[in-house]
């Protein structure tokens, strides 16, 4: 009885956290398209910061990650392919993955382990600060203020990362081609963009703004809902990033389902 | 001031309503009541403390009052409006006209203090940056903060941290400002500094003031009139002499820092025990 009454509760509280995740993006759309109209836009300097904050801070990290993702794909990708005397097929398949997978997932990750975790303790430690009251109090909604920049600057930063990432992915894993197969750059750029086609970047690029809006989401949710002081914050900021990933693999998962299929 | 000044004062006044009226408020969270049918009213013009211990529903209530918390029954009007009845935009005008000091002053640590004590203006006025500016300076001022503008709020103490917000919560000329515990975790001569600065602003600038607080010495060395919580009920108001002579036992207890006794009761205190209750 008792574990029934547990699962139940958490069943119940997970819908109260999805359901209050809708209501906040339900919130940041309202300000970010109906603000400019009645006085109270989002704040275009706080977007900007977030934006640095989220995006360019990330690009060393980014890049590190990307360049390792593709070197990996080109080494599997080869050692597979080989197996079939088929190696020369290797940019094509490096590609699709890339562009379609990897790129988003990896970018994903990253940034909700950077900048999901840093929104839950931010509006944690606001609200134990009486911050977002003091935001109330004079008039500012806490979600116009602080939570649609961030909303904002991650639709535009993840899917820039991401490109970015397919960039420089793509660049380690021809570099390991080149020097595999005895090839010229120029010939593994030709076989990518023989295999790839518009639709597999806007693929890439529309899951990446979907994994950038869970994160914004998770911990936003996250946040607002941390009780019992510094030990709570530190509880969830990590559920902020576990929910976070986990809502990035599992969304992918369905994207790639319903797209494909 | 005594009470008959007091009452001059507030008839001499054209529109000398009151500018809080409480009645009938009741406050849970979840099931568990917090104020139990609170009535009160403020005087314009006046200081009024707001005291009890802790658990006694006074930060609760100035929740209420504030609007951060909607009541579960009862009527709340500011300024002679009912908070429960007014439009987003109307509340937003509202806004404009109260100032609210947190205790810990809640000035937001990205910005730096001056920046802080924009942020109204920026959000109710059409002013100019210039402008903003020079106000904030001018509150800085007035609240012996002159020249900390350019500091970030963890570059502060807390009693300039309490009197920044101050500064924040005055910006805009508020008619009622409130005041959330102002001398909690302050050393005796800071905590005293401020509740001059607190008699001051209503005597500069025309406000009335709600100060919520658990200290005895504060709420007399400041209050016109005051109002005693305990357990969620008030159990008087009035002059700080009134409640001085009163004869109440809670409140004598309260006054002279002696714990109240439980009241006992032998059948519930026996379920408590036994896990029964």
């Amino acid at each position: 009885m008792r574990a029934l009454e547990a699962i139940g509760r958490r069943t119940v509280g997970g819908f109260d956290q999805i359901g209050l995740g809708a209501v906040l993006l339900a919130e940041s759309a309202f300000w970010i398209f109906a603000g400019p109209r009645r006085r109270q836009p989002v704040r275009v300097s706080a977007t900007v910061s977030q934006m640095v904050e989220t995006g360019l801070l990330a690009l060393p990290i980014a890049t590190i990650l990307s360049a390792t993702i593709g070197l990996m794909l080109a080494i599997q990708g080869h050692y597979t392919l080989s197996l079939f005397g088929a190696e020369s097929f290797a940019p094509f398949g490096i590609a699709l993955s890339v562009v379609r997978e990897f790129s988003p997932l990896i970018i994903g990750i990253l940034v909700a382990g950077r900048s999901g975790s840093a929104l839950a303790a931010r509006l944690g430690t606001m609200e134990a600060n009486q911050e977002i009251d003091a935001l109330r109090v004079i008039g500012v909604s806490p979600v116009r203020y602080l939570l649609a920049p961030a909303l904002l600057a991650m639709l535009v930063m993840v899917p820039a990362l991401t490109m970015w990432a397919n960039l420089v992915a793509l660049l380690s894993a021809g570099a390991y081609t080149t020097a595999q197969l005895d090839t010229s750059m120029a010939a593994f750029a030709a076989d990518v963009m023989d295999a790839l086609v518009v639709g597999d970047l806007t693929h890439g690029l529309i899951k990446s703004a979907l994994f950038a809006l869970l994160v914004v989401l998770i911990g936003a949710v996250n946040g607002t809902m941390i009780r019992g002081g510094a030990e709570g914050i530190g509880r969830s900021t990590t559920q902020a990033v576990v929910q976070g990933i986990a809502a990035i693999v599992i969304a992918d998962m369905i994207f790639a389902f319903l797209t494909t299929h | 001031m005594t009470a008959q000044a007091e009452s001059t004062r507030a008839t001499s006044n054209p529109e000398a309503g009151p500018v809080i009226e409480i009645h009938g408020l009741n406050a849970f969270y979840g099931t568990r009541q917090i104020l139990f049918d609170v009535d009160l009213t403020v005087r314009r013009g006046e200081i009024m403390v707001i005291m009890g211990g802790s658990g006694s529903g006074k930060s609760t209530l100035l929740r209420h009052l504030v609007g951060l918390n909607t009541p579960t029954s009862g009527v709340i009007r500011l300024l002679g409006q009912d908070i429960a009845a007014l439009g987003a935009l109307e509340m937003q005008d509202l806004r404009r006209r109260i100032g609210v000091a947190f205790q810990g002053g809640a000035l937001f640590s990205s910005m730096s203090v001056a920046e802080n004590i924009m942020l109204p203006l920026q959000e109710h006025t059409r002013l100019d940056r210039k402008t903003m500016e020079i106000m904030a300076r001018m509150k800085l001022e007035v609240v012996d903060l002159p020249g900390f503008g350019d500091l970030m709020p963890s570059e502060l103490s807390g009693g300039m941290l309490k009197r920044a917000a101050v500064a924040r919560a005055i910006v805009t000329d508020p008619q009622l400002l409130f005041f959330d515990e102002p001398s909690a975790g302050l050393d005796p001569a800071v905590s005293a500094a401020l509740d001059d600065l607190i008699r001051q602003l209503r005597d500069a600038m025309d406000m009335s003031v709600v100060v919520v607080t658990h200290e005895l010495e504060s709420a007399f060395g400041i209050a016109d009139r005051i109002t005693v919580l305990d357990l969620g009920r008030i159990l008087m108001t009035g002059t700080t002499e009134e409640i001085r002579g009163c004869d109440n036992e809670r409140i004598q207890n309260l006054l002279n820092r002696r714990p109240s006794a439980a009241q006992v009761d032998a059948d519930a205190y026996l379920k408590r025990l036994t896990g029964a209750a």
